[in-house]
């Protein structure tokens, strides 16, 4: 009887969440056939079987979060007098590790699951074609994927075994997509796998979970346009950096915040949990994907602070280099909607958060103030609340505080450090 | 079409090339009476005479300089260097005058003259009989370098070179002189300078070289198809200025790319091939550039052990090619 542990899906991982066991206690599984679903922070992934064997006991639920190293089920390897308490460091090493009960005098070199760089080419394959590199089965030297593997992959399709076993025992996709119909002529097909997977289940289940409410307000930009422009170029100047509008709402939010904590907290069936620290998270997409790193106790930085955060962590996210920790924490988003020229605009929440802020692009609009017709910089403010822990009251007095401190800049006697 | 050797199909051209053009001329040590160290210009003094066919002193700076000097008054000398390596002391003559006369005179003067010479090993010449020299000569806009790789090449090619308007190198081996037979074209036959040719086709790995190495990059791919890879090779042909535009094409395809050359290995000819795909192609390598070279000793050397150790050969191509296919 050997235990197989959680296996270490990627640097910074620490845990993994089973998301969903594909083989039953009794079932007999080949070497790298799938044995269940690992959701992590950045990816989820299958997890192949290192053995031949019957599985005998499965020791970590569905839905249960367990970190690397934990012991998931136990296999009866094939051929009995299986005794080694495998430590499952990781899974590529793992499959050569521990190969078979007998000692290993030949190099564990050769075939399967060697080598994971991948040379540019089938990187840039991988991403055209939004392909899980798991599913690819290496050719090349130490078992290293090659563009042919790619392109073999990308003709035959996955190699039939994995695709079968995760149909069989995953059948909820199918029914949840009514998209294509018949008449339309299709073109390419994209597989939904890694991380527009992750982003399409949290989606589906903020959704369909929260009472999404949803309010806007217009606030007058003009002075804090005014302040920015006075000092920008120079900023850019100096820090080396661009000091975007974007950065003084995630400011103007973080110090709100602070005056009404119910906003920043999570919902948990029974409990609400309000938030010490002030993490914002900001939505940042690269083409096909959406990211969310966080900015880490936002409330404690100077604006300063933040446009450099919000730039380190938008470039991390453009060049695929976030990390799980660059993610992981987020108390509260505030989305930059308006970057993209949007006006108006209804945020999901990112679960657990009980609230989204869109911050819109600033238009030039006439005004009345007083009786007088100004040509002044307008910007609406989207929030969307959780309205389970939320109501209208304090989501309308905390946008009201942001819309005030946003005018109440001053070009003239505010510093921007 | 005739099936000619490599050597024969050179002559040819010469042949083709002075009967339809009087201005075509042909000088060099021994090239009349002896008809050429390797023969090949055997026949041409007899056929053209003594004012065509000349035979000069034992002064490569003097043949290159009386070639450049001719061609700029409108004539089209074809002077041989008899070994490569003996063009050294000619070489202010190709790289400051020949190379450089339209530049200088804003196309006022030309210089439509070639410039033959037998090079390359594994002939048992020892070091001044067995040198590759075209890496000298490939970084000087104003020339162009021509090698060819089989018979009907060095034919087309060479007719090409005499028809240019400018100075071309025109680089023979001399191992292929009589080692390679192929169908060649009779009369007038031109290929095109400045375009690299597919010579195999293939989806594994992708082979750029030229000169002999082709034939056995060849040899080699025949080998390796029973591997269950298939060699793409891309020939050169024209060494300066290059054929990027193929290069790319040839690298992309395969995404994995084997340089070969006879040259010393350090600042040859592919290490500029090797940075055109490095930097062209990038998204498409699925493999590192790899390549395959003389070693960096001074020269080819007589003993035949070492000869053989320097000298490239199919046997080497081929399991330089199995590694990149199994890469």
């Amino acid at each position: 009887m050997t235990e197989i542990t959680m296996p270490k899906l990627g640097e910074s991982v620490t845990e993994g969440t089973i998301e969903n066991w594909l083989v039953k206690v009794g079932d007999h599984v080949s070497e790298y056939d799938p044995i269940c679903e690992v959701n992590t922070a950045k990816v989820t992934a299958e997890v192949p079987s290192v053995h031949d064997g019957v599985i005998t006991e499965i020791l970590v639920e569905e839905g249960k979060t367990v970190e690397v190293g934990v012991p998931i089920y136990k296999i009866e390897v094939d051929g009995g007098a299986a005794e080694p308490e495998v430590k499952e460091e990781e899974v590529e090493t793992a499959a050569v590790k521990d190969d078979e009960p007998v000692k290993q005098n030949k190099p564990a070199v050769k075939k399967q699951s060697g080598d994971r760089r991948l040379s540019p080419v089938v990187m840039r394959l991988i991403g055209e074609h939004n392909i899980n590199i798991d599913e690819l089965h290496g050719t090349g030297f130490n078992g290293r994927i090659t563009k042919k593997d790619v392109e073999k992959y990308l003709a035959d399709g996955p190699s039939e075994q994995p695709a079968q076993k995760a149909a069989a025992s995953t059948p909820a996709p199918e029914k949840a997509a009514p998209a294509a119909t018949a008449s339309v002529k299709s073109g390419e097909s994209i597989k939904v796998s890694g991380v527009r997977k992750e982003i399409a289940r949290r989606m589906v289940q903020s959704s369909t979970e929260i009472p999404h409410a949803w309010l806007m307000m217009e606030v007058d930009a003009t002075n804090m346009v005014n302040l920015r422009n006075k000092h920008k170029a120079r900023f850019k100047e100096q820090e080396g950096y661009n000091l975007t509008f974007f950065s003084f709402f995630v400011k103007a939010v973080s110090e709100v915040l602070k005056d009404y904590p119910i906003l920043n907290s999570s919902w948990d069936d029974d409990t609400i949990t309000v938030h010490d620290d002030i993490n914002l998270s900001i939505a940042v997409a690269n083409e096909d994907k959406l990211f969310v790193p966080v900015i880490k106790n936002a409330d404690e930085r100077s604006l300063t602070g933040i446009a450099k955060s919000i730039s380190t962590l938008a470039n991390k996210a453009r060049s695929n280099k976030l990390t799980g920790d660059d993610m992981a924490g987020g108390t509260f988003t505030v989305n930059n909607t308006g970057a993209f020229g949007s006006v108006q605009s209804m945020g999901i929440i990112n679960q657990p958060q009980v609230a989204i802020l869109q911050v819109e692009s600033i238009v030039r609009k006439p005004v009345f103030i007083g009786d007088m017709l100004a040509s002044r910089h307008m910007v609406n403010l989207c929030l969307s609340i959780d309205h389970r822990v939320l109501d209208g009251l304090v989501a309308g007095q905390f946008l009201k505080a942001v819309k005030e401190k946003i005018e109440n800049l001053d070009p003239d006697a505010d510093s921007v450090y | 079409m005739a099936k000619l050797s490599y050597l024969d199909a050179i002559r040819d051209a010469l042949f083709v090339a002075m009967e339809q053009d009087d201005d075509v001329f042909v000088l060099g040590e021994d090239v009349g009476k002896k008809g050429g160290v390797f023969k090949v210009t055997e026949g041409l003094q007899e056929k053209f005479g003594e004012m065509r066919v000349l035979d000069t002193p034992l002064a490569e700076s003097n043949i290159v300089g009386t070639s450049v000097g001719a061609a700029m008054m409108g004539k089209r000398p074809v002077a041989e260097i008899q070994f490569a390596e003996y063009i050294l002391p000619a070489v202010n003559q190709i790289l400051n005058e020949a190379a450089k006369v339209r530049y200088r005179s804003d196309n006022d003067w030309n210089a439509p003259m070639v410039i033959r010479a037998p090079f390359g090993g594994g002939i048992h010449g020892a070091l001044y009989h067995s040198q590759s020299i075209e890496s000298i000569f490939v970084s000087t806009p104003g020339l162009k370098v021509v090698v060819p790789s089989t018979p009907a090449d060095a034919k087309g090619l060479l007719m090409a070179a005499i028809k240019d308007n400018d100075p071309v190198l025109f680089f023979e081996h001399k191992k292929a002189y009589r080692l390679l037979k192929g169908e060649v074209p009779e009369g007038d036959y031109t290929i095109p300078l400045g375009k690299a040719d597919v010579k195999r086709e293939g989806d594994d790995i992708t082979v750029i070289t030229y000169g002999l190495c082709v034939n056995y990059a060849i040899q080699a791919a025949e080998q390796l198809a029973n591997d269950g890879y298939q060699a793409e090779i891309l020939d050169l042909r024209t060494l300066y200025p290059l054929d990027k535009e193929a290069i790319i094409k040839a690298a992309s395809k395969t995404g994995k790319v084997l340089l070969i050359t006879e040259d010393n290995l350090e600042g040859s000819l592919i290490s500029e091939v090797s940075a055109i795909i490095g930097e062209n192609c990038l998204y498409d390598l699925d493999a590192p550039i790899m390549r395959l070279a003389g070693p960096d000793v001074p020269s080819m050397p007589y003993a035949p052990p070492m000869e053989d150790y320097f000298m490239m050969n199919p046997e080497k191509i081929y399991n330089k090619m199995l590694e990149l296919s199994e890469y």
